[in-house]
């Protein structure tokens, strides 16, 4: 085991490097550029500008130069569009909203997604199902660009209940409405994927084998169908979580949270490289981490999986 | 006995003191006060930076207008009254402006504002280690040397500005600028505090860090989110100013700050497109449309090796002909914006519309003419089909004007039109290299002055994206700037865009926004939109 999550680790260092050399030549490939502004500069101002960003240099030089940063000062560079602020203080201060409420998001999503797909695979082809199943569809066919505003419409504009945005460093009433923006759609996908792997388990052998046994149905489900149920939803829960809480660029910007979401398409119609950077790498390095988490989880659910 | 008694009146004194405050009335107006004392502005998108030596945009200024001040300030009408400076004199041969700086001017540590803080400030705005994408502005007054220093050819400290004593300024100009006056108002003219920016490097931007002068200083900064000024008790007018709190909220969406602005969450968001008429009835005291000095206009590809019908200047005639003004300004924008028939905005201080000919014509005149005058060069329905593409960059509001205009063309002239939209920085690309036949631009007004817009279709300007060059326009141009009465020679230019047509001008842009109705004091007759939170105020409300 430890040697696998050893091995994985190893692999991982080439896979940000290549991911690297791919997001650059890809940003610098797109026409425009950082300092383009509706006045054009001067060429001897843009010059500057250039040179002091290090742009000046060739393509091999920037990257070497920016991966160098990285690993001997952790140091991502300034932003080119933000001038008054570095990417790590962009990342430091935008990542941890979007933690807050990606995981409250999630906790969400999963408690309800699971307990939503067991209840519809139990009582299936019943008004339970019928509902169930509805609502997940609903929720996944509603994107959370309409259901920002549904919810502002309702909890601010009509109750009045909760405000309509800002952060406020994290207090309550201000998370709320982001976390069900932002949840709804997963906890409809996890929910659709919980209904048809539970059904699948519970017209299992071992299943029917503990129905003619007599035990009661509560125990049939919490002990023996939930724990090999689960385990699609565990491969899906991994990159949902790195998904979750990197935020949503609609959530962010509808939401005005500050979050990191909104810097994955700001960054890159700005075309401030280094932002564009820092949240790919960010995102890079997280998923591989969660992906192995799950791997890891795998193994200790399932005993047919050894590595 | 005695002991009790003076703590009595002292007690009886703040309440009485405390029951002013209640009933606080604005010093000049006499309105009675809120108590809440804060206003809060929407905008757009976290600010690049507010360091004024590297601010470009609109927004970043805003919040630097209340940081910082500069030698002048605006009034609500944009004219200047003073500011750090006092008054000035001119030399005779308009070359040498002196300026007289206020003695009690601070920063927000208590340091005296000094001539030497504007010389630092305007040297480190040039120089090429500052990096400064407005570092031209310093060049474009015509600062003695600005060229110069911009270009790396020649050390900062050579620009014509020079402290002779703490409290005097002197400016050196290469060429006498009538407006010069005007330019001094603008962020990048703004002082900063060297030991202040040595101190903390780059970082000297951030909350706690920043020493302004102005009548705020900067308390909050969260990216993406707001950032908030409070008052500098240190500032020389403190005590006029009555604004305890300014917050500016980043709010994307313009749907989603009306949204919050009518839950109350903020004073001020802009009007979403097309919703003008509505809201107006809705909220007629809250709802405003000021001239807001910008002009939407289409440039065409006058390049010799542009689409030979482009070339052809009856067509480009036709086209601008056809452009129904009155349909697009009233039915599809309908916030107060004016139709446009020349370039500079009509608000512009000191300057007159001239009467071109299209102008007083009906739109119905003006559809023959333009069938006429396709039918001569040889295009239309008798003749060569014709083809344009309109680019524009990536928005509802543009792709809108894009296909009325479209069909206007088409049914008044037989024009087929193909529309092609491209994100912003793609967009800027395209148009500077001139690989388009008709494409969307507008202009705002760096300073207010004709010049400011009519500069554009000068040969070497860098934004003169039709690539017009005409010597006799330049001419006229240069002539401007030293003429004591330039309106004659700008009409004459804006004469000749008319003729020549290397652009179509669309409409004069309108500000509409929400203001929350205790919010007093606000600078409506400013068309550059220079408010000054200083010199506003919340009422009290029953």
């Amino acid at each position: 085991m430890l040697t696998f999550i050893l091995r994985r680790l190893l692999v991982a260092i080439p896979t940000i490097l290549i991911l690297i050399v791919i997001s650059f030549v890809l940003m610098f490939a797109a026409p425009g550029g950082p300092f383009n502004a509706e006045r054009p500069l001067p060429p001897d101002v843009m010059a500057n500008i250039e040179a002091r960003y290090g742009l000046d240099q060739p393509y091999a030089v920037q990257i070497f130069n920016y991966v160098k940063n990285i690993v001997l000062h952790f140091d991502f560079g300034p932003s080119f569009k933000y001038r008054d602020q570095t990417v790590s203080g962009l990342i430091a201060q935008g990542f941890p909203v979007t933690l807050t409420y990606g995981t409250w998001a999630f906790a969400v999503a999963v408690v309800f997604g699971v307990a939503l797909g067991v209840v519809a695979a139990v009582r299936q082809n019943t008004w339970v199902d019928y509902l169930a199943t509805g609502s997940a569809i609903g929720a996944s066919v509603l994107p959370n660009f309409v259901l920002g505003p549904l919810l502002v419409l309702v909890f601010t504009l009509w109750l009045g209940w909760l405000p309509a945005g800002g952060w406020y460093g994290g207090q309550w009433q201000y998370v709320i409405l982001p976390v069900a923006a932002l949840a709804t759609s997963y906890l409809a996908a996890i929910a659709r994927i919980m209904r048809s792997s539970m059904l699948e388990v519970m017209n299992s052998g071992f299943i029917r084998t503990a129905r003619a046994k007599g035990l009661p149905m509560r125990r049939i489900i919490l002990r023996h169908a939930l724990k090999p149920a689960i385990l699609p939803v565990l491969s899906y829960l991994g990159p949902a979580f790195v998904a979750m809480i990197t935020g949503s660029v609609v959530v962010d910007v509808f939401f005005s949270t500050g979050g990191i979401g909104q810097y994955f398409v700001n960054a890159a119609l700005n075309r401030d490289y280094s932002v564009i950077m820092g949240v790919t790498i960010l995102v890079g390095v997280l998923t591989i981490v969660f992906n192995l988490l799950v791997d890891i989880l795998y193994a200790w659910i399932d005993p047919k999986i050894r590595y | 006995m005695a002991v009790r008694s003076t703590f009595r009146a002292a007690s009886l004194l703040a309440l009485l003191a405390t029951g002013a405050m209640a009933q606080a009335t604005h010093p000049e107006t006499g309105d009675p006060l809120a108590e809440n004392q804060t206003f809060s502005w929407r905008i757009l998108d976290e600010v690049p930076t507010l360091d004024p030596g590297l601010i470009e945009d609109v927004d970043s200024g805003s919040i630097a207008r209340q940081l910082f001040e500069g030698l002048y300030n605006q009034d609500a009408q944009g004219n200047i009254v003073p500011g750090v400076a006092l008054d000035h004199t001119l030399s005779e041969d308009g070359l040498t402006y002196t300026f007289n700086l206020r003695p009690e001017a601070r920063w927000s540590n208590g340091e005296p504002v000094t001539a030497n803080d504007f010389v630092y400030a305007w040297r480190r705005a040039a120089d090429p280690a500052t990096a400064s994408p407005y570092s031209w502005y310093i060049d474009l007054m015509k600062v003695a040397g600005a060229a110069e220093v911009v270009a790396g050819e020649a050390a900062p400290d050579t620009l014509g500005v020079r402290a002779v004593d703490d409290h005097t300024l002197e400016v050196t100009l290469t060429q006498p600028i009538p407006y010069f006056p005007q330019m001094v108002t603008h962020y990048t003219t703004y002082p900063v505090l060297q030991s202040n920016i040595e101190e903390h490097g780059d970082a000297w931007t951030q909350p706690g860090n920043m020493v302004s002068n102005g009548a705020y200083v900067l308390s909050e900064r969260v990216p993406q989110e707001r950032t908030v000024v409070t008052r500098n008790e240190n500032y020389w007018d403190n005590a006029n100013t009555v604004l305890n709190e300014v917050s500016f909220l980043i709010i994307n969406d313009e749907n989603q700050g009306l949204t919050r602005w009518i839950a109350g969450e903020l004073d001020a968001t802009d009007v979403p497109i097309g919703q003008f008429p509505r809201l107006k009835e809705e909220y007629p005291e809250e709802v405003h449309a000021v001239p807001n000095l910008c002009t939407y206009y289409y440039a065409i590809n006058v390049r010799p090796d542009s689409d030979p019908a482009l070339l052809d200047v009856r067509v480009r005639e036709a086209l601008n002909l056809a452009i129904d003004r009155d349909v697009i300004v009233n039915s599809i924008l309908a916030a107060g914006q004016l139709p446009a028939y020349t370039l500079a905005h009509p608000a512009t201080a000191g300057y007159e519309v001239p009467e071109v000919p299209i102008a007083t014509m009906t739109q119905e005149e003006r559809n023959t003419r333009a069938q006429e005058l396709l039918a001569e060069a040889g295009f239309g329905p008798e003749g060569e089909p014709l083809t344009f593409e309109i680019i524009y960059n990536t928005d509802q509001a543009h792709q809108q004007l894009a296909v009325a205009i479209g069909q206007m063309w088409k049914q008044t002239l037989g024009v087929e039109t193909t529309l092609a939209n491209q994100e912003w920085q793609t967009f800027l690309d395209t148009r500077r290299e001139g690989n388009f036949q008709i494409a969307r631009a507008a202009w705002c007004a760096d300073y207010n002055e004709a010049s400011t817009f009519l500069d554009l279709m000068t040969a070497d300007n860098e934004s003169n994206d039709p690539r017009y060059e005409n010597p006799e326009y330049d001419a006229l141009m240069e002539e401007s700037r030293t003429a004591a009465d330039p309106q004659p020679l700008y009409t004459q230019a804006e004469e000749m865009l008319a003729r020549d047509m290397p652009i179509l001008p669309i409409y004069f842009y309108a500000k509409d926004f929400m203001l929350d109705a205790s919010i007093k004091g606000y600078a409506f007759e400013n068309a550059q939109e220079n408010w000054y939170a200083k010199d506003m105020y919340r009422i009290a409300q029953e």
